[in-house]
């Protein structure tokens, strides 16, 4: 269910990169799921830069609020403006219409620390998931 | 208001026997405010059909996790009530107030010999108000020595979402701690953040998970040799009541939820009381106003290096009177006994459904259990079906999604005043809504079924809140 042409995080965040480099950044359906429908997001503003595992914004749903931590480090260059308006659509297509932010990374090798579409399947079922 | 109808009257008014006059302001009447016009007999249905769809601890039974909905005994609003209580005011001469004052006198001895603590204040209004105050007192207190490297509090990933919110607002960056396997504190992750720029921990104690630490002691010392100091948040100390020596245990600064421990009206908004407690480190920044007897006249007195005002006079009074006059009626004994009814009662639920629910950490629990809806969830139901499936038999929903480090949590705490009558119906009720995820989980997505509003959409509510009608 998780596409595999991305990298994903241990804290449920996945990263799309594109062909010129820069990076989409959006929370996993197991992190949407487990939130809960979301109410609020904020986001960093554009030219933020943001270290690795590093805070990036916040989600706020009608259960909680939770963190959500930068895969990567890099700049913001864009952020998704109708994810901010209606959070909904980060639930309804958590990795399609409901991505966060685009970053432009400062080492685009570290992708490579990070786990593929079945690896982090794996990590969801030592989770009991 | 749809019962208005155009010409219809309240009150018959005498005929006009004065001259009469134009209003001076004509133009300043509002027209949108169209009054009802509706009979008295038609009002008094009005508000008590609508008071009567009030879920409340007077109507039916409450397990809110943490929130200690224990039942409040209306003697104590009929004291609260007595002129001598509510005909004077704040800043009328302390010689006409001498009996007010002796009350919170006494309720600040009483809080402090039931807890353990040394010293009290009287004037915080909520439980997170006594958060801040603890926070900004520890702050002097650090400032006063000198000590302005102290920058960080710990606060456990267990802990109620205000505590790093009030450190955060006494200036603090917040640091995590883990839990353990068992439930108790990261011992080791705890040493290895305690340094010299740790400003103090935030304990809860029991924790939140309902269990109590057995290494508070250790924890406090440790902090302690670090520099630092420990705030205990008394959200439960409904399960230590006359029986834990706080101060000896190493707790610095304290606050108490009247309006959870001693019962006094819950919910709705308030008012509140969350009192602050201290040792004798502390007592100088404690808050003002703190109330001193010298020759048998009561006053009002500023600590030495107090951290200052921190609300509107003297505090939330009436609900002080409530405090007092349930401390009084319980006397010592019944401090005891509610602390023990209250562990007993939710060791019970616990063992009588731990085989229904996913039982996170499975040893003897204090004043509350935490479940998980885990299994529950497999078979597509979640901890909120469940609370609102609870509706329909007349029980109003555990917290729930708290503690956030346990999945699906479903947070029960039966209070020491529910009867084995009541706690075993609920038992029953949780037994039959476990069968029902098996035979109808539908029942459960749709619930409730026989309330005034079914299921809300709760997050068109967030997300597009109407305030006003």
């Amino acid at each position: 269910m998780n596409p595999e042409d991305r990298y994903y995080s241990t804290e449920h965040e996945w990263v799309l990169a594109n062909e010129d480099k820069t990076l989409y950044i959006g929370i996993t359906e197991y992190a949407q799921e487990e939130l809960g429908d979301l109410v609020f997001v904020e986001m960093p503003t554009v030219g933020t830069v943001v270290e690795s595992m590093g805070k990036l914004g916040e989600v706020e749903s009608v259960k909680s609020v939770s963190d959500i931590y930068c895969p990567i480090s890099g700049k913001v260059i864009e952020i998704n403006q109708e994810a901010v308006q209606s959070p909904e659509i980060i639930n309804e297509d958590p990795y399609g219409k409901g991505w966060l932010v685009r970053l432009d990374p400062s080492n685009p090798e570290d992708l490579n620390q990070l786990m593929s579409a079945s690896e982090y399947e794996t990590f969801l079922e030592s989770l009991g998931h | 208001m749809d019962i208005s109808v155009p010409g219809r009257i309240g009150i018959a008014l005498p005929p006009l026997d004065v001259p009469e006059q134009p209003l001076p302001d004509a133009g300043k009447l509002r027209e949108e405010l169209s009054l009802p016009e509706v009979s008295q007999g038609e009002v008094i249905r009005y508000f008590t059909n609508l008071s009567q769809l009030n879920f409340s601890v007077d109507t039916n039974y409450y397990p809110l996790g943490s929130c200690t909905m224990k039942y409040n005994p209306k003697i104590n609003n009929e004291l609260a009530s007595l002129p001598g209580f509510t005909e004077i005011h704040p800043l009328q001469d302390i010689e006409t107030t001498q009996g007010a004052l002796e009350l919170m006198y006494d309720l600040q001895n009483l809080l402090a010999n039931i807890v353990g603590m040394e010293h009290a204040g009287l004037s915080t209004v909520a439980g997170a108000h006594g958060e801040l105050t603890g926070m900004l007192m520890i702050r002097a207190y650090h400032d006063s020595k000198k000590d302005y490297r102290r920058s960080i509090v710990l606060v456990p990933d267990s802990a109620h979402g205000t505590n790093p919110a009030s450190a955060a607002m006494a200036g603090y960056t917040v640091m995590s701690i883990p839990s353990d396997k068992n439930g108790n504190m990261d011992i080791e992750i705890l040493k290895s953040h305690c340094t010299e720029e740790t400003a103090g921990i935030m304990l809860t104690l029991p924790n939140t998970l309902g269990l109590f630490d057995p290494n508070i002691v250790e924890i406090c010392n440790y902090v302690h040799e670090c520099g630092g100091l420990v705030y205990g948040d008394g959200a439960n100390m409904n399960a230590l009541l006359g029986r834990a020596h706080m101060s000896t245990i190493g707790f610095d600064v304290l606050h108490l939820n009247l309006h959870k421990t001693f019962s006094t009206p819950h919910g709705g908004g308030g008012p509140g009381a969350g009192p602050v407690l201290c040792n004798d480190r502390l007592a100088s920044f404690l808050p003002t106003p703190i109330i001193a007897k010298n020759n048998d006249l009561y006053s009002l007195e500023t600590p030495s290096a107090s951290i200052g005002k921190i609300g509107g006079f003297h505090g939330n009074f009436g609900i002080l009177v409530r405090a007092y006059a349930y401390i009084r009626s319980m006397g010592k004994q019944g401090m005891l006994d509610i602390s023990e009814n209250a562990v007993i009662n939710a060791n019970y639920i616990l063992a009588r459904l731990k085989d229904d629910y996913y039982l996170p950490y499975d040893r003897n629990c204090m004043h509350e259990v935490i479940f998980s809806a885990k299994p529950q969830r497999s078979k597509g139901v979640r901890a909120l079906d469940i609370a609102k499936r609870l509706i329909d038999y007349g029980i109003h929903p555990p917290t729930m999604y708290f503690p956030l480090i346990v999945e699906e949590a479903l947070m029960i705490e039966p209070t020491e005043s529910e009867s084995k009558d009541t706690l075993d119906y609920f038992i029953s009720v949780m037994q039959e809504i476990a069968q029902e995820v098996e035979s109808n989980p539908q029942i459960l997505k749709d619930a409730p079924h026989n309330t005034p509003n079914t299921r809300l959409d709760e997050a068109k509510a967030a997300r597009q809140p109407n305030l006003r009608w």
